[in-house]
């Protein structure tokens, strides 16, 4: 196969999800954003791990990393966004300006 | 085209129509729905790569836990469900050209980069994977579970305040005792039997 498909597809996600990061005003969709743009790193990882062709499969190896790694994030962001949730009564990003200025 | 070129464009096709209504659905829950499909196509394209664990791992971590977690998350801040309110023109136009640009000039740089490059398609097997994950990369594999364990405990760390202790957190001096977990609130907080009400910082949060 093509190395081209596999990349072009992860720059869609990764575009998509920057679009929705910066748009959305919920803070629980801009999580999803992020989850789309990892979802398109992780694609990258395994094709460039296929490309290279290593015998220690580093490729796939870094993808179950930055999996785990974006599992925790969630777990963190949730738990952010709730206790702003709670304080505030609001999940717009904009509203979290408590430490602006 | 061979196979995999097909099975390739199809999940192109379909994760990035889902990743777009993700992004654009007026209706949060429904953008949660949509990026399991999203996140589905993501483990198709792993599965054509020959990334057998890979795959299986991204629909039983993403599909079956990140997003229940997201759906809760959608539920307890008590999220509008259906359409919410519309940014302004400018909170539109903006990302939609910064995204735009991104991925002409990412697909710019990967045509330039890799229109010769072929992947081998070579199936790489579970047990194989498993091999090298817990052999060359044992020490990070277990640094990785020890940051989950500490992200879990920061979560609930972070999660864990109750409702009536105000908008800023106080100096965390409560004993650790199980009765601590369920702290009363300030209304409340003259009634509970057996405990002296901690009066100094009570007040503060009252």
């Amino acid at each position: 196969m093509e190395a081209v498909y596999p990349l072009t597809f992860a720059a869609l996600l990764f575009s998509i999800g920057a679009y929705g990061l910066l748009s959305r005003r919920n803070a629980v969709l801009v999580l999803m954003s992020l989850e789309l743009m990892l979802a398109a790193v992780t694609i990258n990882l395994v094709t460039f791990g296929a490309i290279a062709g290593d015998g220690l499969l580093t490729g796939q190896v870094f993808a179950l990393f930055v999996m785990a790694i974006g599992a925790a994030e969630i777990g963190v962001g949730i738990a952010i966004i709730l206790l702003i949730y709670r304080n505030r009564a609001s999940v717009n990003i904009d509203d979290a300006d408590l430490m602006r200025y | 085209m061979t196979v995999p070129d097909v099975m390739m464009l199809f999940v192109t096709v379909l994760g990035g129509t889902a990743a777009l209504l993700v992004v654009t659905s007026r209706n949060v829950v429904h953008s949660a729905l949509y990026l399991v499909v999203a996140l589905l196509a993501v483990a198709g394209a792993f599965l054509t790569l020959g990334a057998e664990f890979v795959a299986w791992a991204q629909v039983l971590v993403y599909v079956g836990a990140v997003v229940v977690l997201l759906l809760f998350g959608l539920m307890l801040t008590r999220a509008p469900i259906g359409p919410m309110a519309q940014g302004n023109e400018l909170g539109r136009a903006l990302p939609l050209a910064v995204s735009i640009a991104l991925f002409a000039v990412l697909v710019t740089l990967i045509f330039q980069s890799f229109s010769g490059t072929t992947i081998s398609l070579t199936h790489v097997s579970p047990a194989a994977l498993g091999e090298v994950l817990y052999v060359a990369f044992a020490l990070p594999f277990m640094a990785l579970g020890l940051l989950l364990t500490l992200a879990l405990i920061g979560a609930v760390v972070i999660a864990r305040r109750e409702e009536g202790e105000g908008p800023l957190p106080e100096p965390d001096e409560e004993p650790s005792d199980a009765a601590a977990l369920r702290e009363p609130t300030p209304s409340d907080v003259s009634t509970v039997p057996g405990r002296p009400a901690p009066s100094g910082e009570r007040e503060v949060s009252a």
